[in-house]
């Protein structure tokens, strides 16, 4: 699950770990207020940012600096009533609904340092680079020794003597060493204590020498967070955070039912039982010239209520010429799916070919049902396996 | 001979008296593993509808059965605890089919167990394990078995033991799917190949025993001929059994990686099915398998015919 930038940000603030000043606003009003607020403390600069998921904000004149409050309604006014088109955006571009108005900080240089899961060494892995402020995948293609990587113990977490080593490798010096390992340790208490998978800090800035901080003060202006779905039962607060408006409805509706769905750009919807066997479909359905439509894995145990639901997402999706069923029945029993095919069939209406290929646990029931029904699904035909599911729903499709 | 278990591995089942944990114990009895009880926290002392004997505790549940396998169904919030209960009272072997584990869990979970040298954990979210027994009766979803051992959620009758298989032959399978394990299982059954052990890895970013040990296992069991092993996008546990692959391996290995039209950045169902870099993609791993000398299969469909082949069996 992504959240907001303000909403890491608060995330930041509540760890402990200093954020320039500033608040999320919904309206012109409120964002002209906040820049009031911003530039009465003595700020030069302050900075609206649309508050949507998608990357490529400053590109599509999303983000913004200004000079006084004047400009901060100005810039508040545009992205209230224009939607965000950038190439991460669908072609028709985001709603943005929320803001982010806060002071822009004098930067005397950028960073950036990321907590995230490294699967590959089985433990939390801090990540930084004295060159912030770019994409870090950028910056691990063209320079990876610009990269420090910094594993923290599994149980123990990140240690000082390891943020103290960053630090030093980053260039910090004076009292800045200091407050970049309280921030680095702060974070790494935040990852785990939130069951984060990613929290990127990008900038994290080392502002000019200022009152009180004479070697300049290390705050995080922009942040990152993801966090673990299957954690969420024991992070209430951070499951508050979810916004529905940032996801595509289907996927949301299909999540209600226990299923997992994605929508793809292509014509042949799929439902599959298990992960690794959906992506196997949407694969060969490619390899005979198709086009899956969508990812739908309907899990291990789905009742025949959640399958015919599912059956009705994927016919929801206007592009859909036709549906590939692939059900190899472990956990899944063969005669759910075909009882969900038969009751799709009657409140949903197949008017597409329907290619049905079942293996498996109570496969034999489930062949019954379905031969049962045959003259009431017109367009349902068997296939004998995988292979020949795919050429049968590909040649389907061609045809229409 | 197989990996890991065997007619004799005496099986709990954590969790037993969850409606999970009951089905696939009834499933496992009727394939012929020797399931000697349950574990229930508070519910110890009573029997489960098969007669086993359900306990409190792993611990009491090992020395009354002598129990060396469990099965674990216990829900997510328990399911890291119930893997180290299960270490802690000296359980070999520990298939944990329970889905959506935290993975912080995993990450101290996985820490802890280097304290248990001789445990092998396989999954969480898993499949599980299975040395399929010798076939006495009956065919397809009616068919019985014995001797064998079936420690998870698979359908047992579609396994085939290498001594009834056609072709004399058999395969070890290795998968981080378990629905697309059942499909090579399946293919490989129906062109007479038989499966030593078949090993379901699980989804999950953080897991247990990975593609190289059980390359290592399966290479020192004589009655393994081939390794069938499915991969998926995410993570770099296929690139780093395709290096061993190609520094250690003298038994043929046939791979299918899942995901090669899978979107980057779009978790596909698993939690560590998700392209982050390059080298997670399918691509990368498929062109440092076939480096290796790995067979990798185009088509998912193909694995039998690619077993067979490798294995120099007669096609149909």
């Amino acid at each position: 699950m992504k959240v907001h930038e303000y909403q890491a940000r608060q995330l930041l603030h509540d760890a402990g770990i200093p954020v320039p000043p500033g608040s999320m606003v919904e309206t012109a009003e409120e964002a002209t207020r906040e820049a009031e607020r911003i530039f009465g403390g003595g700020a030069g600069l302050a900075v609206v940012k649309a508050q949507v998921h998608a990357g490529g904000r400053g590109k599509a004149g999303f983000v913004k600096l200004v000079k006084n409050a004047n400009a901060a309604t100005e810039a508040a006014t545009f992205m209230l009533s224009n939607r965000m088109k950038s190439p991460q955006t669908p072609p028709e571009g985001l709603e943005v609904k929320r803001l982010l108005v806060a002071e822009a900080v004098d930067i005397a240089k950028e960073f950036y340092v990321a907590m995230l899961v490294d699967r590959a060494r089985r433990t939390n892995t801090l990540i930084a680079s004295a060159e912030g402020g770019v994409e870090i995948e950028k910056t691990a293609e063209e320079r990876p020794e610009a990269i420090f990587t910094m594993p923290a113990h599994p149980t123990l977490g990140l240690q000082p003597w390891q943020a103290r080593e960053v630090a030093f490798r980053l260039g910090f010096v004076g009292k800045t060493v200091g407050q970049a390992v309280d921030l680095m340790l702060r974070l790494d208490r935040l990852f785990r204590a939130s069951d984060a998978s990613l929290a990127e800090i990008n900038p994290l800035v080392l502002t000019p020498p200022c009152d009180g901080h004479p070697d300049g003060r290390v705050m995080a202006v922009d942040a990152k967070f993801s966090f673990d779905d299957n954690a969420l039962f024991r992070q209430k607060a951070i499951a508050d955070l979810f916004d529905p408006a940032e996801e595509n409805p289907l996927e949301l509706k299909a999540r209600e039912f226990g299923l997992s769905y994605i929508a793809l750009d292509g014509n042949i919807g799929c439902l599959v039982n298990g992960a690794g066997l959906a992506m196997a479909t949407m694969d060969i359905i490619k390899l005979h010239g198709g086009d899956p439509a969508n990812f739908l894995d309907v899990g291990g145990s789905a009742s025949e209520a959640a399958v015919t639901e599912a059956f009705r997402i994927i016919l929801a999706d206007p592009k859909v010429k036709g549906v590939l069923v692939n059900i190899f029945g472990g956990i899944m029993q063969c005669d759910v799916i075909a009882r969900a095919i038969v009751s799709a069939a009657k409140t949903v209406g197949f008017t597409v070919p329907l290619t049905i290929r079942l293996e498996g646990t109570n496969v034999a029931e489930a062949r019954r049902i379905l031969e049962a029904a045959q003259s009431e699904i017109p367009t349902m035909q068997p296939a004998g396996d995988l292979g020949d599911a795919a050429r049968r729903i590909c040649a389907a499709v061609a045809g229409r | 001979m197989s990996i890991l278990i065997d007619g004799s591995t005496r099986v709990i089942c954590q969790g037993i008296t969850g409606s999970a944990g009951a089905f696939h114990t009834a499933g496992c009895l009727a394939y012929g593993s020797r399931m000697v009880g349950g574990v229930t926290p508070g519910k110890g002392g009573k029997s489960d509808s098969n007669g086993l004997p359900i306990f409190d505790t792993v611990a009491q549940a090992v020395s009354a059965t002598g129990a060396d396998a469990t099965m674990i169904f216990v829900p997510p919030p328990g399911a890291a605890d119930a893997i180290l209960e299960a270490a802690a009272a000296g359980i070999r072997v520990i298939a944990a089919i329970t889905e959506g584990v935290p993975v912080q869990d995993m990450i101290r979970t996985k820490a802890a167990l280097r304290d248990f040298p001789e445990t092998t954990l396989i999954g969480p979210n898993c499949p599980g394990v299975i040395t399929p027994g010798r076939r006495v009766s009956g065919t397809g979803p009616d068919a019985t078995f014995e001797g064998g051992c079936k420690i998870g959620i698979m359908p047992g009758y579609i396994h085939t033991h290498r001594a009834d298989a056609s072709s004399g032959r058999a395969v070890g399978i290795v998968s981080r799917s378990g629905t697309l394990t059942y499909e090579a299982v399946w293919q490989c059954s129906e062109r007479g190949i038989g499966q030593s052990t078949c090993v379901g890895i699980g989804g999950d970013p953080i897991k247990g025993i990975n593609f190289i040990e059980l390359l290592e296992r399966f290479h020192a069991d004589p009655e393994t001929d081939a390794i069938v092993m499915i991969g998926e996008i995410g993570g770099s546990d296929e690139s780093d059994a395709a290096r061993w692959i190609g520094e250690h391996a003298t038994k043929p290995v046939i791979s299918f990686i899942a995901g090669r039209t899978a979107p980057p950045g779009k978790r596909m169902g698993h939690a560590g099915a998700i392209i982050g870099g390059a080298a997670d993609t399918a691509e990368a791993k498929i062109a440092a398998l076939r480096e290796a000398g790995a067979v990798v299969c185009e088509s998912p469909a193909d694995l039998g015919a690619a077993a067979a082949e490798a294995l120099a069996v007669a096609s149909r």
